[in-house]
């Protein structure tokens, strides 16, 4: 379980996280979306101690994470920047962790296993590929059986197999009972494993929520329907949490608070024809794009910008 | 794939018992960091060449001493004034700088390679990581070091003996300065991992390092022939020479009263470190 109060961090002028709340709870995948620069990796360091809150508090199972008397075993943490000295082979890299814990050589071995490392484990780290480099990464975070384990950007780098593969193990890790958090920029990415979604942009929270609630939120599940007498037709169908919005002119009505099918059963019985009748789901990307367009920090112009 | 939008209770029974033995302790980062340190390979070429430079300067010395006595040819009044204890003790500088090297590496290395987020998530109390670097890496260059200072002694003792710079382990003093070289190798080691750790880059760390150890002492000949004697005793270098010089005179400290100013600038590099270490995000 991670929770974070107030969490605040300013790299002088520059607030890269801005006075964020949120609990990862155990049990489940808890993505962290948003686009890059929102504050992410950031936050993902002031759980582990490597920057201070600059106000705030984040604590990991109750405690700050140097508070604890075994940190591995609370938190595994996958860091986006390589962590690993290029001139020590993976088996060194994992032992020189184990030491500091106690941990066993035989777990070590376990996992140059879990993580498929086996054939390159006595090899200079240096020379692995980004690929493998993650799967390193990822065996040291599981070194310690951490209750806690939090992945920063894991699938970058890596080939279907092991995005699938990773996709898998986030959510094995969370049946066991382990709070999972992984941090992601790719909503589709998460969506696929993720139960719970912490959406942030400019170092805020933008929601705290699921899947559906957020597609929901963002204005999903539209029905538009054009018929000949969209006047009409809006008459029939207002209602308390209905909302009804159409152009004059225009024979088609876009719906949202009631489906397909209760709009079609309606206008049927009001003698009503319609000529449409579609169910405009909008996209998780959409759904994201919409949250975070105001907190993107780097916009894409496609028009060069003029001089003010 | 089916998307789960139930949130569990907060009250998941636990994931299994906490592992009582698995703990952080003084010794445990020790070994970790003994370990973390023979597992590079630049740890054994550093320190190889390092004992090179202490024995085979020392013979080189000493056969180039043996050969101008034996032909009788005048020499350089410094020169002619050698025994084979300061033969012998010809490449501590060398060996320094190699030693000094290598500590700077142990700690600025792991921050230009990003190993260090892995060390201080696995030691977030962060201050043991730097006291078993220290000790782990000055007591290696100890041992190494006094290694080299007595094979290269009992060389050169032997290539000069017979001649008027001929000395053995028996001699007065011959056995402290051995140790004293000794000590003070460990000790500029230990300076080059706490200025590692304050400068956090590796090229920064060694330039202070040589600057410190080989170019201060030269620039003090900018200062009022008064200042000099004054102070240039109390630099790192001069004070750690004269833990192992045999003679010492007005300019020089004893070797305890350079051993603890040597120790004051070890424990002043230290304390820069600790007050970083503790302070900056990593």
């Amino acid at each position: 379980m991670i929770e974070a109060r107030q969490l605040t961090k300013q790299y002088g002028e520059k607030t890269a996280v801005d006075g964020v709340d949120f609990t990862v709870r155990p049990g489940a995948v808890t993505g962290f979306l948003g686009p890059n620069g929102a504050g992410k990796s950031t936050t993902m360091r002031m759980v582990i101690g490597l920057d201070a809150p600059t106000a705030g508090t984040v604590t990991v199972n109750g405690r700050q994470y140097e508070r604890h008397s075994a940190p591995l075993h609370e938190v595994g943490a996958l860091l986006e920047a390589r962590s690993i000295h290029p001139g020590r082979s993976a088996f060194d890299h994992l032992m020189g962790l184990a030491y500091t814990h106690g941990i066993s050589r035989a777990r070590v071995d376990e996992m140059i296993e879990l993580t498929g490392l086996q054939s390159v484990a006595r090899k200079r780290a240096g020379g692995f590929s980004l690929g493998m480099g993650q799967r390193l990464g990822i065996a040291a975070a599981l070194l310690g059986d951490p209750a806690t384990v939090m992945l920063d950007e894991p699938v970058n780098g890596l080939d279907p197999e092991g995005v699938l593969w990773i996709r898998n193990l986030l959510t094995s890790l969370a049946a066991e009972g382990r709070t999972v958090f992984v941090s992601s920029h790719l909503m589709a990415e998460m969506a696929l494993v993720a139960d719970h979604l912490i959406v942030v942009g400019r170092g805020r929270v933008l929601a705290d929520t699921t899947v559906q609630a957020l597609v929901r939120e963002v204005g999903g599940d539209t029905v538009l329907v054009s018929s000949a007498d969209p006047g009409r037709l809006r008459q029939v169908l207002a209602g308390p949490d209905i909302e009804i919005t159409g152009r004059p002119g225009s024979e088609q009505l876009s719906v949202t608070g009631r489906t397909a099918r209760e709009i079609g059963l309606t206008a049927a019985e009001h003698g009503i024809a319609l000529f449409e009748l579609t169910t405009k789901a909008i996209s998780l990307e959409e759904a994201f794009m919409e949250l975070t367009k105001d907190a993107v920090e780097y916009h894409a112009t496609s028009t060069p910008a003029r001089a003010a | 794939m089916s998307i789960d939008t139930g949130i569990r209770p907060a009250t998941v029974a636990p994931l299994r018992p906490v592992d009582p033995r698995l703990k952080v302790t003084g010794p445990r980062v020790l070994r970790s960091e003994w370990a973390k340190l023979w597992s590079l390979r630049s740890t054994w070429i550093t320190l190889g060449l390092g004992l090179l430079f202490l024995i085979a300067f020392g013979v080189i010395g000493a056969l180039r001493y043996k050969s101008m006595t034996g032909a009788g040819r005048t020499m350089d009044p410094d020169f002619a004034d050698s025994t084979a204890l300061s033969l012998a003790q010809f490449g501590v500088p060398f060996a320094m700088i190699a030693f000094g090297v290598l500590g700077v590496l142990t700690t600025a290395g792991e921050y230009s390679t990003g190993m260090i987020r892995s060390t201080l998530a696995a030691v977030p109390r962060r201050l043991p990581v730097l006291w078993s670097k220290a000790t782990v890496y000055g007591l290696i260059v100890y041992v190494v070091g006094l290694l080299g200072a007595v094979v290269a002694f009992a060389i050169t003792s032997a290539v000069v003996s017979g001649t008027k710079a001929a000395m053995s382990f028996t001699d007065d003093g011959v056995l402290r300065s051995l140790a004293g070289s000794a000590v003070y190798l460990s000790l500029a080691g230990i300076i080059g991992v706490a200025l590692g750790a304050v400068l956090r880059s590796t090229a920064g760390g060694i330039s202070t390092m040589v600057g410190t150890f080989l170019l201060l002492p030269g620039l003090m000949s900018l200062l009022p022939s008064s200042w000099q004697t004054h102070i240039t005793r109390y630099l790192p270098s001069n004070a750690g020479e004269s833990i192992f010089a045999l003679h010492h005179d007005a300019g020089t400290l004893s070797p305890g009263a350079g051993l603890l100013v040597l120790l004051g600038w070890t424990l002043l590099a230290l304390g820069g470190a600790a007050y970083r270490l503790r302070r900056s995000d990593a």
